[in-house]
């Protein structure tokens, strides 16, 4: 089977290449009609991973959040048309001790191998998940990064210890803004504090019960447990608040992805007995329970409808183009291909 | 499956004499693992557009396209009916739209969609649209913008005239209709007409109905002489 791949052949330049895919790999096939931009696409369309990352991983189809119709569906699990969010991580293996997005030997869509950016995606059964009837296409498409959210916060609720009657998030993004909303649903009882550097993005967390400004945070503020989801230059400055913040035995739960290394304050680390663990991509359960939660609490569907930016109809190169560069002008939210390419 | 009522016709009745001194017609090559004609036949069957996929071969070589169909694309192999050609392309349109008249259920909303099979890199997108825009005029042609300047000389010695180039477009495949409409429009054709309309968009044209355009892409190449061999394979990627 012919299938047309848009990769990214260099910085800001996306190239049509023709693939022949082996019949073997004609399981379940997806036609992609939304797919949303990540941050982590937006650091390789522009060129601001290392050029030695560059030069590793392209070309490469980007984007790993979509959803699609199903073509063709060779296991007979799902039916021609139906709509089906597309899953990412690809494992090869499984681990009694390490869940599939943290094996070495899993691939993920649009790092280091292509991601959804293409005609037709082909993928095994259980990397398809139905989606229900409830979600709109624009919020659908980003189920992943929900999921990622998901997956942060099932880890928390693992490892951390019970008492959560404050918690707080650090970052006022996207991923900030999902992991506070998952927390206000599945710890209904907790004081949710958000922590960021903008006020009008903050002013969008309405479900929180307190949001400051990261300059202007109360000296008395105190989390049992914290998120941090800024990533970037924010890391260091977030994490150091943070530990300042929070409580003796408290966990932290890192999602912001960091280009360069990121000082933190062991002594205090040390001193308050802190557990500080990293969290990131999801599983197949992960998105799973992502979409149980939106069928058992429709609101967030609402809040999430919040995220969604600018829809933009792409059927062309030049219309890939436009959107990733329309997405470099955002304030916030998320910026959705109408996929028809 | 949902019944779509469009219907596709795969041309593939060349007789591929303009590849040189190769003996098979050009879509029985191989491009990549498979023939040209199976990647066209899986990229109409993939997109469930339709209810019926039909392949006009000649007449000689169907059992080896059936063979072809069974080894390459076992998936589809029973959706996919093989029928011969006619001499000329109109005579192959015809014979598809009386295999569809006497097999499917035909009705004045069907659409038939006809395409190169030598054109096998057509995208899903262009079949999608192909359909939506016979439905909504009738008739629609695939085609991209010229790139080089047309010139028309009327005496093969001196340049007539340059058209304007944004006016002009190259023609591509698919091409859509109304099944009915093309049918009643091919049947009123003098014998002298259709000597001269090779191309069924024409015929509409001239009998003044609307033709709706559908964007094509440079991807979506015919393969006809034996460097567009080479260009193919190299437009696959690994």
């Amino acid at each position: 089977m012919l299938n047309c791949v848009y990769r990214l052949i260099a910085p800001r330049s996306i190239e049509p290449v023709q693939v022949e895919v082996p019949s073997a790999d004609l399981q379940v096939v997806v036609r992609p009609t939304h797919l949303s931009i990540c941050n982590a696409d937006m650091r390789y369309y522009l060129g601001t991973r290392g050029a030695e990352v560059l030069a590793k991983k392209l070309p490469m189809a980007l984007i790993h959040e979509g959803i699609g119709k199903v073509l063709l569906d060779a296991t007979g699990t799902f039916k021609p048309g139906t709509r089906v969010v597309m899953l990412p991580n690809s494992a090869s293996e499984t681990d009694p001790y390490i869940g599939e997005n943290y094996l070495r030997t899993s691939k993920f869509c649009g790092s280091g191998f292509d991601g959804f950016m293409q005609e037709c995606v082909y993928l095994p059964e259980r990397r398809v998940l139905a989606l229900p009837d409830v979600l709109e296409d624009e919020v659908a498409a980003f189920t992943e990064i929900v999921s990622v959210g998901m997956h942060a916060v099932r880890r928390f609720c693992g490892i951390a210890h019970e008492r959560r009657d404050v918690i707080g998030v650090w970052g006022d993004g996207n991923l900030g803004f999902i992991v506070a909303l998952l927390l206000r649903i599945t710890v209904p009882n907790v004081r949710l504090v958000v922590v960021g550097r903008n006020p009008n993005k903050l002013a969008e967390f309405t479900f929180a019960d307190d949001t400051y400004v990261s300059y202007d945070v109360p000296d008395n503020l105190l989390v049992d447990h914290a998120f941090e989801c800024c990533g970037g230059d924010g890391s260091a400055a977030a994490i150091d608040q943070i530990i300042g913040c929070i409580k003796p035995e408290g966990t932290i739960s890192l999602l912001g992805v960091s280009e360069n290394p990121v000082p933190i304050d062991t002594r205090m680390v040390l001193e308050k007995g802190l557990r500080l663990f990293g969290s990131s991509r999801s599983s197949r359960e992960d998105f799973q329970a992502t979409l149980a939660l939106y069928e058992q609490h429709p609101e967030a569907l609402e809040y999430l409808g919040r995220l969604v930016g600018s829809v933009r109809p792409v059927k062309s190169v030049a219309d890939m183009a436009s959107a990733f560069e329309s997405d470099t002008s955002k304030l916030m939210g998320k910026t959705i291909m109408e996929w028809n390419a | 499956m949902t019944k779509t009522n469009a219907f596709a016709a795969i041309l593939a009745g060349g007789s591929g004499t303009r590849m040189g001194n190769m003996e098979k017609p050009k879509q029985f090559l191989m491009l990549g693992e498979k023939p040209i004609l199976i990647h066209t036949v899986e990229k109409f069957c993939i997109s469930n557009c339709f209810d019926a996929v039909v392949v006009l071969c000649p007449e000689t070589w169907l059992r080896q396209t059936q063979d072809l169909l069974k080894k390459h694309c076992p998936a589809f192999a029973d959706k996919v009916v093989v029928t011969a050609g006619g001499v000329t392309r109109n005579d192959t349109v015809m014979n598809a739209i009386e295999y569809f008249e006497q097999n499917c259920e035909v009705d004045a909303e069907s659409i038939i969609v006809t395409h190169d099979a030598v054109r096998p890199f057509v995208s899903q997108r262009i079949i999608e649209e192909n359909i939506v825009a016979a439905r909504a005029h009738g008739a629609c042609d695939t085609v991209i913008p010229a790139t080089d300047t047309i010139v028309e000389s009327r005496n093969a010695e001196t340049i007539s005239a340059i058209p304007d180039r944004r006016n002009l477009y190259q023609g591509q495949t698919p091409q859509s209709f109304n099944l009915n409409k093309l049918k009643e429009l091919m049947e009123s054709l003098t014998e002298e007409e259709k000597g001269i309309l090779t191309d069924a968009c024409k015929i509409f044209v001239l009998r003044g109905q609307d033709v709706a355009l559908v964007r094509g892409d440079s991807s979506n190449m015919k393969i006809t002489y034996p460097q567009d061999m080479r260009l193919a394979q190299a437009l696959l990627g690994e």
